[in-house]
């Protein structure tokens, strides 16, 4: 986990995808190949921007060892200005979640490896109101 | 391409088989369907394999060598196949064994399908390393939750309700009492599902297919050797695979299965028959959810219209187009990579009329095998 966590680091930290030049699709996470374009794609980053409105969400209850301690938590799909859809924890009450709800991007803690082990960081969702 | 027929099904019983190594299952389920081709063993050629994580639920990888080895076909020395594809891995194991045999390379061949997971603790997470790691995993996401999400879309845009989703858990259940194979013989009240806990919500833990221990294997031929060991072939119509992005984020629309879809198209042409020729379907009902995207997504409902077929009551066992005879992933049990290969089993017992007190009438059916959250399909139609 550790490598690939440091690789993808400031795709993690920055609301960052890729842009495909030829036809204009954005994607998230970042490619190096535009799935419309292929051979033609020509890939540069872009920023995707930190609103965005909630698609859908699970309170998920049943989770993986390293999420236990923060059962429940909210997973969502959050659909940002750009039109890109980005998967990623919402930090709210469950009762104040709602399909289509504003959504913004904050800098949050995901878990850590061992008790003095690396700590992850990544971008979590938070309510905003227009 | 060669016509291709099943001339034999053998399965282990699904469940959690804590008396029985990953050996013992593979056997079971391939002697039995060496007894039912009425085959001595020899007649092989090469086996296709379908296992999702031998390496991570046993430590054990190159399970190919080592089941055909425990056949007793090491002597032969012929080439055995592991496929993965998540839990399309079974699905996946039968399009190779077909392709094998329709192309000319082999005559007999067998597709097999095995998963033992109760020798570790941590079932569910190696379940949920079928769905993207960097980007959905790490953010918490599992692989139920990620159809929580299906879930909670659909019932918000169309209606459907978490009674709808438990029904499809209940029909399953009653189907399996009549299964001596399944994992949960017993028939449920619509109260045990909804009042089971949470897993992801809207999703519980009955509306979740188990993670058993389990094999399924199926044994091919050619059209011509076929003919030779028995009378009541079933032919492979058309076995398809398609694939879609494997994170969720990226489809376009997250209630649409794009590899299911375009594999249930290509496999009615190559099969030269509509969706209203199939008489019975197994299809993979990992979470309730599933079944009911796949209603839609195979083309039996329209589009947010699936939990209207449960209401109905069509796709019960004695209803218009049943759904899931064998009890399905959620009461036949999930044995990951045996799925695909169990189903097919199914099938072939529904069209030889051998499926006991389950038993529907049936001259076409179609299985539906899917890995993770769809980025994998497998679409096969058998006939008479
Ligand atoms: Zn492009």
């Amino acid at each position: 986990m550790i490598p690939s966590f440091w690789r993808k680091i400031r795709y993690r930290y920055n609301l960052t995808g890729t842009k495909c030049e030829n036809c204009g699709r954005i994607y998230h996470p970042p490619r190096n190949i535009c799935p419309e374009c292929r051979r033609k794609s020509s890939i540069t980053e872009v920023d995707l921007g930190d609103r965005g409105e909630l698609l859908t969400y699970s309170i998920v209850h049943d989770a993986p060892e390293s999420f236990k301690l923060q059962r429940p938590y909210v997973i969502g799909l959050i659909k940002l200005e750009s039109g890109v859809v980005v998967t990623s924890q919402i930090s709210c009450k469950p009762s104040e979640l709602r399909i289509g709800m504003k959504v913004k991007a904050v800098f949050r803690k995901y878990g850590e490896d061992g008790e003095d082990g690396i700590i992850y960081y990544g971008t979590k969702f938070v309510p905003c109101e227009e | 391409m060669r016509k291709v027929a099943i001339i034999g099904v053998g399965m282990s019983r699904f469940g959690e088989l804590w008396d029985k190594s990953f050996r013992d299952i593979v056997i079971e389920a391939g002697i039995e369907a060496i007894e039912d081709a009425n085959l001595e063993g020899k007649e092989i050629e090469a086996m296709y394999i379908g296992n999702m994580s031998g390496g991570r639920f046993l430590s054990q990888e190159h399970i190919s060598a080592l089941i055909a080895d425990y056949s007793g076909l090491a002597s032969l020395n012929i080439p055995a196949i592991r496929v993965e594809a998540g839990d399309a891995s079974g699905g996946v194991a039968l399009k190779e064994a077909y392709i094998s045999v329709a192309s000319g390379i082999h005559d007999i061949v067998v597709a097999a399908g095995v998963e033992k997971v109760t020798d570790v603790g941590s079932a569910m997470e190696i379940m949920d390393s079928s769905i993207d790691q960097e980007w959905e995993a790490f953010h918490g996401a599992t692989l139920a939750s990620l159809y929580a999400m299906m879930a909670r879309l659909h019932i918000h845009n169309y209606g459907s309700s978490e009674e709808d989703l438990a029904m499809i858990s209940v029909k399953n259940h009653k189907n399996a009492v009549n299964n001596p194979k399944a994992q949960f013989r017993r028939e449920i009240g619509i109260e045990t599902v909804l009042n089971s806990p949470y897993v992801a919500e809207p999703l519980k833990v009955f509306d979740s297919a188990p993670i058993s221990d389990g094999s399924a294997v199926v044994i091919l031929a050619s059209e011509r050797v076929a003919r030779k060991h028995t009378d009541t072939p079933v032919y492979i119509n058309s076995v398809v695979q398609s694939s879609d992005y494997l994170a969720v984020q990226n489809r376009e629309d997250i209630l649409e299965m794009k590899a299911v879809k375009t594999a249930t198209r290509k496999a009615l042409k190559l099969a030269k028959c509509e969706l209203k020729d199939i008489d019975v379907f197994e299809m993979h009902d990992s979470f309730t959810i599933t079944e009911l995207l796949l209603y839609e997504n195979v083309g039996l409902a329209e589009k947010g219209r699936g939990h209207e077929l449960v209401r109905d009551g069509r796709v019960e066992i004695d209803g218009e187009k049943p759904v899931n005879p064998s009890g399905g992933l959620k009461a036949c049990g999930h044995a990951v990579g045996a799925t695909g290969i169990r189903q097919i089993g199914e099938i072939v017992l529904q069209l030889r009329g051998d499926a006991g007190k389950r038993q529907v009438d049936a001259e076409k059916g179609m299985a539906v095998n899917i890995g993770g959250t769809g980025a994998t399909a497998v679409v096969s139609i058998l006939g008479r």
